[in-house]
């Protein structure tokens, strides 16, 4: 793999440190006029997700990470893995729990993701910003209420539950932001 | 649309009144403003310094030409020439140096005073920013405060007496434990570390420090204390934690500026950097006699910054070296 020196530090660089892939999230060169040159950058350890700050002699080379983010369909779960697949290639990836960790509730058969590789194994996965999910169980609701003030809780096909408008019923499909776990909207059949 | 300056054109307009008002305080002192070459045949020695050079179409030598890190040497050649208290406003080049606080080419203000102590010229810093800068926001100016002092203040250690085990310590307490591999058993170091990483972040928002008296191993170009040898008559002023200026008395021993320079080289050497002269026209100004005087840089992008309450230098320059 490549190293990279502290000049070469930018966002989104990936990078191993104590032996975990970090991706770095900023870096800020830090220099006394007269003196020993500094980078300080903030990592974000890809495998927990956990932010941490760490300084760097200035000129100092450091090993790259071999992490690359790939477009995969999400196949199926087979009760302890799940499946991803590489569209254009065929190539099928099979990911732990630890890597799909929140995504797996928004994860739909078929369905795009972002699937990134550690040294060719899933590290993490991103589902989409929006997914289309039906209701399989949410309380009947007030007849009439089309505000959508107020709110019931609705459970997802994946298993995911999200807060809806009183009006939506059970067997809907529904359109929510897998960043927030918001509901966006019904979705027409 | 990387042809487009990178600050908003207002800004443009607030560096023309600041340049206004740092013109209008130096007559008003009669300090005459002089202008030194960008391009000279040496620069500083300075390890930390990374600079550009070129060659000058010159035959048969086609000598090679540095831009300056500082118009330090070249202004003291005027003042052994008997130039008087002088300032000037000019751009100076550091290679290997940007980031949110650093463009490699950037604007210094510098200014020496003949027979200025470093308290003298401290109090005229504090004078330059209450009229820089009270006009445009609130500016507390503090007390000067010692280098040993803020340094203890903010970590318990003395900068003065380097107890490794001591400092390992603090800086896992810190929790970053990174800078015992990085500074290793280099006081220097240790110091330019801790000040930069602990002391520089605890300094107020909103307020001006001006930091005297320097351990003597970081004196750059000042005088050592003539009655406690382990000080340098050096201060660094700071605003909102971010450095903008470094001041001296001057060191006026031509030898011992001919033996700092020889250290530097040798370092150079030693370190695989690259080679320079010592710079020998200065040294010469240095034995016809450089006047007793306090000198001082402050770097005007960052002092625009501190103005307009800007959080990168990019913001208050045309065109950032991305963009140059």
């Amino acid at each position: 793999m490549a190293t990279y020196s502290t000049n070469e530090f930018k966002a989104g660089l990936k990078i191993m440190l104590d032996s975990d892939p970090y991706s770095i999230v900023e870096n800020e060169f830090v220099k006394p006029g007269k003196g020993q040159a500094f980078n300080r950058v903030k990592v974000r350890n890809l495998k927990n997700g956990r932010v941490i700050e760490r300084t760097f002699k200035s000129g100092e080379t450091v090993e790259g990470a071999d992490v690359v983010e790939i477009d995969m369909q999400y196949l199926y779960n087979d009760g302890e893995f799940w499946y991803f697949m590489v569209p254009d290639t065929f190539e099928q990836y099979q990911a732990d729990a630890n890597a799909v960790a929140e995504a797996k509730q928004w994860l739909k058969e078929q369905d795009m993701c972002v699937v990134t590789l550690w040294n060719d194994s899933p590290l993490s996965v991103s589902p989409p910003n929006f997914v289309e999910l039906a209701i399989t169980e949410t309380d009947p609701g007030l007849k009439g209420d089309t505000s959508g003030g107020g709110g019931k809780p609705a459970t997802l096909e994946t298993g995911a539950v999200v807060r809806v408008p009183l009006f939506v019923q059970t067997g809907e499909v529904i359109k929510v932001d897998t960043r927030s776990g918001e509901y966006v909207s019904r979705v027409k059949e | 649309m990387d042809w487009r300056p990178r600050c908003a054109l207002d800004v443009m307009h607030e560096r023309a009144e600041m340049l206004i008002a740092v013109r209008q305080f130096f007559q008003q002192r009669a300090v005459l403003e002089v202008e030194t070459p960008l391009l000279c045949h040496a620069t500083g020695t300075d390890p930390q310094l990374d600079f550009f050079s070129t060659r000058f179409n010159d035959p048969p030598d086609n000598p090679r030409l540095f831009l300056q890190t500082s118009p330090e040497f070249a202004m003291k050649r005027l003042l052994a020439a008997g130039s008087g208290c002088i300032y000037q406003i000019c751009k100076a080049f550091r290679n290997s140096e940007s980031g949110r606080f650093h463009n490699p080419e950037f604007t210094i203000l510098e200014w020496y005073r003949l027979d200025f102590t470093l308290q003298d010229l401290m109090q005229e810093v504090a004078e330059l920013f209450e009229h820089l800068v009270l006009p445009r926001r609130a500016l507390q100016i503090l007390p000067p405060i010692s280098y040993q002092d803020i340094f203890q203040q903010t970590t318990g250690l003395d900068p003065l007496v380097f107890d490794l085990p001591m400092w390992q310590a603090f800086v896992r307490r810190e929790n970053l434990h990174e800078a015992i591999e990085i500074c290793v058993e280099d006081h220097g170091v240790w110091l330019d570390f801790i000040f930069s990483h602990v002391v520089q972040p605890k300094m107020k928002a909103g307020c001006l420090y001006r930091v005297y008296h320097y351990p003597a191993l970081q004196s750059a170009l000042a005088r050592i204390h003539p009655e406690n040898p382990r000080l340098a008559e050096r201060f660094e002023v700071f605003v909102d934690g971010v450095e903008l200026g470094n001041g001296f008395r001057e060191l006026t021993d031509a030898d011992e500026q001919a033996q700092r320079f020889d250290r530097e080289v040798a370092w150079r050497r030693q370190h695989g950097l690259p080679e320079v002269e010592k710079d020998r026209r200065f040294l010469a100004a240095l034995q016809a006699g450089l006047p007793e005087c306090s000198g001082i840089a402050i770097g005007l992008d960052r002092l625009l910054m501190i103005l307009l309450n800007k959080t990168s230098i990019d913001e208050v320059l045309t065109f950032p070296v991305t963009r140059a």
